[in-house]
């Protein structure tokens, strides 16, 4: 006879456990046709069973195209002091073209959620404080990013690139994408994610996409360099405030991209940086080169496994660690390449690919907009 | 009872843990042939299952495809995904497509054949149990890892494809290896070798064994064997019984 020993009446070894991973999925035109959010959304919830509910996510690219000269900011806010010195901040540094209340629609799941504005901004560096005023325009978004997260109690911007927008929260992506309307926009890459927390809390700024400016990471797995990457980046300025792993790969492709000039395929070799003994068999140059990328760049290594898509205005990357712990698949239908977890999260948009196949470790997949796959 | 003719299940839409309610009603009513159409990434397929029953498998099954599997045999007409055949005891899986990592993880009896090209960590830490010998075939070409950890049963690589200059194994073979016995066609770079593993001669024991893996394998598919054979095997088996017996003693 079975005991009812807890509520459920199950026997404690009698449980029911999804063993999971967190999921990840993406797509990309190379003609910049723009897809409805349907399709991102049928292919991340295939892989439901990857995420455990503590967080989803979307980003979209090619979505503001009235305001595609302006900063999107998207910015969750705990209470509503939060959004008023957030808004007086905003306002002394940048001309507010826009401001409205992202939309959302009701939804079952999602019972409670921050306060999430958006705003179109351009910099006004006039009144912005010396140290600001003569700053880029790129590093003037990254700094007001910064001091936002940073010293703004309750203020987080989770998104600030132009004509994109990262979209997220603690739910499943079903849940989320209805919450956010996701199948409202359209877009010529999209990116989405099914966490599963393992280390970090579940929270709304943990979701994934991590972006800044127009950089959007997804991630499944672990940077179990955290730490040596994060006091690294800390010596450029940047301030890692969402409490999770992923952040710092957004702002290491940010520094080595954006900041040193590196190529996405350099910046990747970086990141998921070639054993020794492989660079040691390579051809003078190329040996050269990469053993004077590991010297100037080893504290931007990322160890631990991980899978991750990172997109920006220009295209879609996704690759693996140095020994490929985590799942990755590549299919491609004519113009469209897709990248994903799982090869059946791309057959159920795309169920009959011209080509697919798996990554090879730490070799990135770089598909850019109008030129394709590049290498 | 024994019912006859095809059960077809139409698995589209079907959440992974319906899907195996019914794989599993229709075994347990002495269907010996059941089709699954329309399957897209449903895990768990065949999991479990101890009896003789034929699954074939019409779209992408999703991981951990036939795991703990006891007897069944499963085709899967497409590609498939991660985790084929996790710890299996006994049956045969057979892969027309692609295949993902970690394929036969722990495997322990029965046969695990993929036409095409596989993942990485292919063979990991599969290992026999008494008098049983898993065997896993790859068509194609495999990642880096292959036989990870092995400690039993039979791996073979065949490396056929379009001569597309990449190498049929990749790095760190046979790290780990302690049991069991690769073969591979063609040659082999020697620096992907694992420390723990070393080539020996081909016996006629051997030959005899490849013939009759590589004719099964090739019906399976309509390959003609004889074309895979022309080339030589090298056979790869592990230098010591316990590669790790020194690591933590000092």
């Amino acid at each position: 006879m079975r005991k009812a020993l807890h509520s459920g009446g199950r026997h404690p070894f009698d449980y029911r456990k999804d063993i999971s991973g967190c999921g990840l999925t993406g797509l990309i035109h190379v003609g910049g046709k723009k897809v409805g959010g349907e399709a991102v959304i049928r292919s991340i919830c295939l892989m439901n069973e990857r995420g455990n509910g503590l967080g989803a996510g979307f980003a979209a690219y090619g979505i503001y195209p009235e305001y595609h000269d302006h900063y999107a900011f998207h910015v969750m806010y705990d209470h509503l002091d939060a959004r008023r010195e957030t808004e007086q901040f905003l306002e002394r540094l940048f001309a507010v073209d826009m401001t409205e209340e992202i939309p959302t629609r009701p939804t079952g799941n999602i019972r409670i959620s921050p306060f999430l504005y958006r705003y179109f901004v351009k910099p006004s560096p006039e009144a912005a404080p010396k140290e600001m005023r003569l700053l880029p325009d790129d590093d003037y978004v990254v700094q007001t990013v910064f001091q936002i997260n940073g010293n703004i109690d309750g203020a987080f911007v989770f998104s600030s690139g132009k004509n994109m927008g990262a979209f997220k929260g603690v739910g499943l992506p079903g849940d989320i994408a209805e919450f956010f309307r996701i199948d409202e926009y359209e877009a010529y890459i999209w990116t989405a994610h099914n966490r599963f927390p393992t280390n970090t809390p579940g929270w709304w700024g943990g979701a994934h996409p991590f972006t800044l400016l127009d950089w959007s990471i997804v991630h499944n797995g672990e940077i179990s360099s955290y730490g040596i990457n994060k006091r690294y980046l800390e010596m450029f300025g940047y301030r890692l405030t969402l409490l999770t792993d992923t952040e710092v790969v957004t702002y290491l492709l940010d520094l080595l991209i954006r900041k040193n000039g590196l190529d996405v395929h350099t910046a990747c070799k970086v990141l998921a940086a070639p054993f020794w003994k492989d660079i040691d068999e390579l051809p003078d140059e190329e040996r050269q080169a990469l053993r004077a990328v590991r010297m100037m760049f080893g504290s931007a290594m990322m160890n631990g496994p991980f899978a991750i898509l990172f997109a920006f205005n220009g295209g879609l990357v996704g690759f693996n660690d140095r020994v490929k712990l985590r799942p990755l698949v590549v299919g491609r239908k004519g113009d469209f390449f897709y990248m994903a977890s799982e090869e059946s999260a791309i057959r159920t948009i795309s169920p009959d690919l011209d080509e697919v196949w798996a990554p090879r470790a730490g070799q990135p997949v770089v598909v850019r907009l109008g030129k394709g796959l590049t290498s | 009872m024994t019912a006859r003719g095809v059960f077809a299940i139409d698995a589209a839409g079907l959440h992974y843990r319906e899907l195996n309610r019914r794989v599993r009603e229709a075994v347990a009513a002495g269907r010996k042939d059941v089709l699954l159409t329309g399957v897209n990434g449903q895990y768990y397929i065949g999991d479990g299952i101890r009896a003789e029953v034929n699954i074939t498998v019409e779209g992408v099954p999703g991981n951990d495809l036939g795991a703990f599997m006891d007897g069944p045999t499963i085709v899967v007409r497409s590609n498939a995904q991660d985790n084929v055949g996790n710890t299996m005891n006994r049956g045969k899986i057979v892969v027309h497509g692609r295949a993902g990592d970690v394929l036969g993880y722990g495997m322990r009896g029965g046969k695990l054949f993929v036409k095409g090209d596989v993942g990485y960590r292919v063979g990991i830490h599969m290992k026999g149990y008494r008098d049983q010998v898993p065997v896993l075939v790859v068509g194609g070409k495999a990642g880096d890892f292959f036989g990870e950890y092995m400690a039993g049963g039979v791996l073979v690589l065949l490396g056929l494809g379009p001569d597309d200059g990449r190498p049929p194994v990749g790095d760190y073979l046979g790290t780990g290896m302690h049991g069991g016995v690769m073969y591979i066609r063609g040659s082999v770079d020697p620096t992907v070798f694992g420390k723990e593993v070393g080539v020996v001669e081909i016996t006629p024991a051997d030959s005899q064994f490849l013939h009759e893996c590589v004719r099964e394998f090739c019906a399976e598919f309509s390959i003609d064997p004889g074309e895979v054979l022309t080339r030589e095997f090298i056979k790869i088996v592990p230098v010591s019984l316990r590669p790790y017996g020194n690591l933590y003693a000092y």
